[in-house]
């Protein structure tokens, strides 16, 4: 039997940490559900008197947020869809076909998985530029088609599907084409999934990327816009709160129902090697 | 195309004994099924990383040394012009200073609270999943959305967090117009962030100590303090190698939290190194000397992730 003063000293440290991390969430909703008026009184107060959703309202005219919102989904979603065909396909080269240089190739890979973002983008933002991609969508979409994460992240698992699944599906004459769409990538569902969930979360939430490659209001995504709108001009605290708001409950609620791959796909990342 | 199409038939004809001879002869120079299906199946990928991570890395070494500012027309070789004047750059040194304060200030701190979160999480204690769960929403949240809501909690006029410290008797400075406090305030923000990721790496590390250990170690008569630093602090030293050494990457990385929070200010005093590659880079289009920083920076990431893998595959021989 544990002591229970033990137990109960251990709970009072979970429920600290916990009212610690979960205090600025609940803030955040409150705080969008106050006036503009009520949250600049002094002394400040965690709940509102009147719940109002004026500021929910009004950042959609504040700001253009429908666009701020489109162009978050059209970035993230579409850089996840091209790349989790991308990088499976890589991976699965890597991991299910025999050929010359494989090895050396791959490492090739992990050497690009060492390249830190911040130290090309300014070779990027030159290339683009030239292309005449800066500010649209093949910008900032195309550079991120794959990653060279996913690749690693997704031949780990292909690697150690069984073999003989290979060999009955050639004896069977499929094409490499088949094996790769029908047999391989339907049985790494729940990799696949969570390399999805890391790539939708890792482009939602990105600030530099487009910040630096967008440049009109029309093209910002929600964190580049938000951060662009605090610094230019009076702080509107309800309404920047009620963008924040707006911009992290979707991640969440996935993560209610999808804890599994969320904590899959971000604890990978601490399995390289 | 030509040359491909009698080579298909070839590889296609059962495995006869004169057959597995000619592919065994002829696999050098015609490529076979698989090779063939790899250079499609690799060609989106390598066109990618080709064109959008290794021609860049390439081209930030070229323009390190070469003057080259987006605005002016000379852009002469510069040797190692670039690299010289950021010796003497005052304020390069002192984003360096200040990302070795940041990591110093993150790193230790994290770790020891997300160690001590994890050890809790993995006595059993019912509930556990939920607080799992909620430690675990600060690393799904955008750091730079985050940051903004931290930013307003922080305010000394309207912040929840400033008139609580007051209630409580601590007059909480205005921490992000502070020279003083406005580090420390990044560095908050950070540790919170950070803490659900290091707590899962950790557990799994946790998970895998064999309980037998445990036991054996009880029988010898170890205490409760000998058990904790022998067997769990031991065994878990790679994970928490690990766990460090990519906290200590990200950290030299930080961009987001500073930009939202105070743009490197007040007086540069939250200024880090890539906050400066892109002050120097991307607003003054000083793009040659920006560059110049960036790989001293990748260098610096290079031989830290180099340590990192080196470290580990002594680890798997081991």
């Amino acid at each position: 039997m544990r002591p229970r003063l033990a137990v109960g000293v251990l709970y009072l440290v979970l429920i600290a940490a916990a009212v610690v991390t979960l205090f600025p969430f609940v803030w955040m909703v409150l705080t969008s559900l106050k006036s503009e008026a009520e949250i600049v009184t002094y002394p400040p107060k965690l709940f509102p008197d009147r719940f109002t959703l004026e500021s929910v309202v009004n950042i959609w005219e504040r700001l253009p947020f429908l666009t701020l919102f489109r162009n978050s989904v059209i970035f993230a979603f579409g850089v996840t869809l091209i790349s989790l065909v991308f990088d499976s396909m890589a991976a699965f080269a890597f991991s299910r076909l025999h050929f010359p240089g494989r090895d050396k190739l791959f490492i090739l890979v992990l050497v690009a998985l060492m390249i830190p973002v911040q130290v090309t983008m300014i070779p990027l933002f030159l290339m683009l530029g030239n292309w005449g991609w800066l500010d649209t969508f093949l910008g900032l979409i195309v550079p991120r088609a794959t990653n060279a994460f996913g690749i690693f992240m997704l031949r780990q698992f292909f690697i150690n599907l069984p073999k003989e699944l290979d060999e009955s599906a050639r004896i069977d004459g499929s094409s490499e084409l088949r094996l790769y769409a029908a047999i391989i990538v339907p049985l790494a569902k729940p990799a696949i999934a969570s390399l999805a969930v890391f790539h939708l979360m890792y482009n939602w939430n990105d600030l530099m990327w487009p910040l630096i490659i967008t440049n009109s209001q029309e093209m910002r995504t929600i964190p580049a816009g938000l951060a662009l709108f605090m610094g230019q001009h009076v702080v509107e605290y309800g309404v920047l709160t009620a963008g924040v708001a707006i911009s992290i409950m979707p991640l969440i609620i996935a993560f209610l129902f999808a804890q599994k791959y969320f904590v899959q796909g971000i604890a990978f990342t601490g399995l390289k090697e | 195309m030509d040359y491909g199409r009698p080579g298909l038939p070839r590889g296609a004809r059962p495995e006869g004994g004169s057959a597995v001879m000619t592919s065994l002869r002829t696999r050098k120079f015609t490529p076979n099924r698989q090779t063939k299906a790899a250079i499609l199946f690799l060609f989106p990928s390598a066109l990618v990383l080709v064109l959008f991570v290794f021609w860049p890395i390439v081209n930030s070494l070229w323009l390190s040394f070469h003057h080259w500012n987006l605005m002016e027309a000379d852009r002469g070789f510069a040797g190692f012009a670039n690299y010289q004047e950021l010796m003497r750059d005052e304020r390069f040194w002192n984003s360096v200073v200040n990302t070795v304060y940041y990591t110093l200030g993150t790193v230790p701190v994290c770790i020891a609270l997300s160690l001590g979160l994890a050890l809790i999480c993995n006595v059993g204690l019912k509930g556990t999943a939920f607080f799992k769960s909620v430690y675990f929403l600060p690393v799904i949240t955008s750091f730079a959305m985050i940051s903004i809501i931290w930013g307003f909690l922080m305010d000394p006029d309207i912040g929840l967090l400033s008139y609580y410290m007051k209630r409580l008797g601590f007059h909480m400075p205005d921490m992000l117009r502070s020279t003083k406090w406005a580090m420390p305030a990044v560095i908050f923000v950070a540790i919170w962030k950070n803490i659900g990721f290091n707590m899962v790496i950790l557990l799994a590390g946790l998970k895998a100590i064999p309980v037998s250990l445990y036991e054996a170690a009880r029988l010898d008569g170890a205490g409760p303090f000998q058990r904790f630093a022998h067997i769990t602090l031991a065994s878990l030293r790679h994970t928490l190698l690990f766990v460090v050494i990519i906290s200590v990457i990200s950290s030299f990385q930080v961009f987001d939290q500073v930009y939202v929070m105070t743009r490197g200010g007040p007086l540069h005093s939250t200024e880090t190194i890539v906050y400066y590659i892109y002050h120097q880079g991307l607003e003054l289009l000083n793009m040659g000397y920006a560059s110049s920083m960036a790989w001293l920076l990748f260098l610096v990431i290079f031989v830290i992730t180099i340590v990192q893998l080196r470290i580990f595959r002594f680890d798997q021989t081991d």
